[in-house]
């Protein structure tokens, strides 16, 4: 018994990962094969070409959605990493509430956040009205229904995944390694360099981790930011599911993005060393 | 190296290739079900006699519906409760045909109800998968005296659903074009609108297949109705050239009238009520059907298979169609009305009316967005019938230019 009782412990995750992830995955891959319409019904043909022709049709809206991803990512580092630091380090007494302050918008549901973007940056809003009537800006600029507006909703939409892993990782180093550092002659910037960026990398990793897979898979920025060509495979996904009925395309689409980003995510943790990551975030 | 790479870069041994086997296998065994499909014939009329004479009032509804589709005190619905005491709940859950039919099609394919008794879909590719999988109970016309009586001719011959077997409609609206006139001070007439260069980068045009391939068609003088294969290809192309010369924004969705009333957008294929209910609100958004021809659309009422009260149903289908209440509906919502007796209702009233509500009431009744004249009528296309095989084609050309 005293042998089984671990087990026994681990069993309703293993049935909650059973019921909700194997049998939904398994019953994508299956319709991923079929062939046929929502009137006629779905026969298993092992149709494989399902795969190749949604990766053809799409890929376009698929590698656009990697760097689109991939840019988002990007820019969510180089901002997040200073706001983490800052608050881990110079936060003081007051980190708690800056946390706070920096979820507060959170709690408004995404679409919503993401649609009033639209009313602060139209055309002639807010923002790009008045300085367009200080003549700062040409009469067509414009930002929405842009590239741009797509990757920056998708930035500010995902931060805050960014921000806390590093801050969490950062909150950890012990100041006195700094001292050390400084004590063997580090300049300020070697001692960051060499001490506290590296122990923050699993901060990083996680961050990266979690924006980076739903940045790329995200359809609502596009769809209310985006213009005539910044399509995501998300969208694709959602109107050959929803519009189209669809479903074998749908559940192909679904599964090669699932394993492209797969393969990114395990090249990605190679190229970091997920190993030493791990341990020190083991630590 | 790490066992997932390894499993990447190395040939795999015998064992491994026989687990990987075992685990699709349980996967597939898992799911070999897959979605079975359940084309339905059409019911037998006897059939039809027999479920309604089995159906027993029960007291209560459950309308679900689109939003601002009701007035807010609820109106039509209270004096209904008082004239029959039947009860209702009133949902406005419906915000789009196609997320509504990928909700309600997995419960209604298992034989579940779906909790209402009425559902609203307008007329378009999800309404027909509804009736073609047996989805929607046919309708009983004993019980619709109201309905035939007082829906206006147009309104009882839909060719999506002949006869009205399934559906009757709740209010018709028009596609058209409407543009900001702080930035277009023309007098527009013209379809060719959406395609002149000079707006270039102001002009919206809707995703859906349907519309924005009806639109496609009618500026190449092809009547929707009646288009095929060759019509669908070449209105790809013109808007495929529309699309890489810059011209669209953007293709929208309901979010395009925002962008026209604060100027993002100088001009887009639009919806009359929405145009409408802006005009009445006081901002520059102009409304027009080119003299090429617009498409009208229906909102349908129609009963989803295994509703628990389909007669309480059908008699506030009915109730709906006699005019005093189809005119307190249609003074709300500002759609065209299948009552065409609500135009004098709405004239009487605005007579004794006084100061903003008669001039509110008067723009209505002169509203050929409300009450489109037979002239008006003559422009206006349906949307274009398609098969289930035909749809795999024409989504496609659309699509790939919506969603490029």
């Amino acid at each position: 018994m005293k042998r089984l009782t671990p087990y026994l412990l681990v069993l309703p995750s293993w049935i909650w990962l059973a019921i909700f992830l194997v049998v939904p995955m398994a019953a994508m891959a299956s319709v991923s094969l079929q062939t046929g319409n929502a009137i006629d019904g779905f026969a298993m043909t092992f149709s494989f070409s399902n795969y190749g022709d949604a990766l053809s049709r799409y890929s376009t809206q698929l590698l656009r959605s990697l760097l689109y991803g991939g840019l988002a990512t990007v820019a969510m580092m180089l901002i997040g990493y200073p706001v983490a630091y800052w608050i881990a380090f110079r936060g003081g007494r007051r980190k708690s509430m800056y946390l706070f302050l920096l979820l507060l918008p959170f709690f408004v549901s995404f679409v919503l956040r993401t649609i009033s973007w639209n009313f602060l940056l139209a055309d002639n809003g807010i923002l790009f009205g008045t300085l367009k009537g200080w003549g700062l800006l040409p009469e067509g600029f414009h930002v929405l229904a842009t590239t741009f507006a797509v990757v920056g909703g998708l930035t500010y939409n995902f931060l805050p995944f960014m921000i806390l892993p590093i801050y969490v990782a950062l909150e950890r180093v012990d100041p006195r390694v700094v001292e050390a550092a400084q004590d063997l002659y580090a300049t300020r910037g070697a001692a960051f360099r060499r001490v506290v960026l590296p122990l923050s990398l699993p901060g990083v990793f996680a961050g990266v981790l979690m924006t980076f897979v739903p940045a790329t898979a995200d359809p609502i920025n596009a769809a209310i930011l985006g213009g005539t060509s910044n399509t995501m495979i998300g969208n694709i996904i959602q109107t050959e599911y929803l519009t189209n009925l669809n479903y074998p395309t749908a559940s192909a689409l679904s599964f090669t993005l699932m394993a492209v980003l797969l393969v990114g995510i395990f090249v990605y943790a190679r190229v970091l060393g997920t190993e030493n990551v791990l341990e020190a975030a083991a630590r | 190296m790490n066992p997932f790479m390894r499993g990447m870069t190395q040939p795999r041994t015998r064992r491994d290739i026989f687990k990987l086997a075992g685990a699709s296998a349980a996967g597939l065994a898992l799911a070999a079900c897959g979605v079975q499909g359940q084309k339905a014939a059409p019911p037998k009329a006897d059939a039809v006699a027999d479920f309604w004479a089995k159906q027993q009032k029960h007291g209560k509804v459950v309308f679900a519906n689109w939003p601002e589709y009701m007035p807010e005190d609820k109106g039509p619905l209270e004096k209904f409760k008082a004239d029959t005491g039947i009860s209702y709940e009133y949902k406005e859950v419906i915000q789009e045909n196609a997320e509504f039919f990928g909700k309600a099609d997995p419960v209604l394919r298992a034989g579940q109800p779906l909790g209402y008794d009425i559902v609203v879909m307008t007329n378009g590719v999800q309404l027909q998968h509804m009736i073609d999988l047996g989805y929607v109970v046919p309708l009983d016309h004993s019980k619709l005296p109201n309905f035939q009586a007082n829906a206006g001719q147009k309104y009882k011959e839909r060719a999506y659903d002949p006869g009205n077997k399934y559906t009757v409609p709740y209010t018709s609206g028009v596609t058209g074009i409407a543009y900001n006139t702080n930035y277009i001070k023309d007098d527009l007439t013209s379809i060719e609108a959406l395609f002149d260069p000079k707006y270039k980068g102001r002009v919206g045009m809707m995703a859906d297949a349907q519309e924005i391939g009806n639109f496609g068609m009618i500026s190449l003088g092809i009547a929707p109705e009646t288009s095929t294969e060759a019509d669908w290809r070449k209105a790809g192309e013109k808007l495929k050239a529309q699309r890489d010369a810059g011209i669209v924004r953007k293709y929208y969705d309901q979010s395009y009238i925002d962008a026209v009333s604060k100027g993002d957008l100088w001009i887009s294929m639009a919806w009359s009520g929405d145009v409408f209910q802006r005009q009445l609100a006081g901002e520059p958004v102009k409304f027009y059907v080119p003299e090429e021809g617009g498409t009208i659309w229906t909102d349908n009422m129609l009963i989803p298979k295994g509703a628990a009260n389909p007669v309480d149903a059908i008699m506030l289908m009915d109730y709906l169609y006699q005019p005093a209440v189809a005119a307190e509906l249609d003074e709300f919502i500002q759609y065209v009305t299948p009552v065409p007796a609500v135009q004098d209702l709405l004239r009487e009233k605005a007579a004794s009316a006084t100061g903003e509500e008669k001039k509110t009431l008067e723009e209505m009744v002169a509203s050929p967005l409300m009450f489109p004249s037979d002239e008006e009528y003559a422009k206006l296309h349906s949307y274009t019938p398609l098969t289930t095989q035909q749809e795999q084609v024409f989504n496609p050309i659309f699509q790939s230019i919506t969603q490029a």
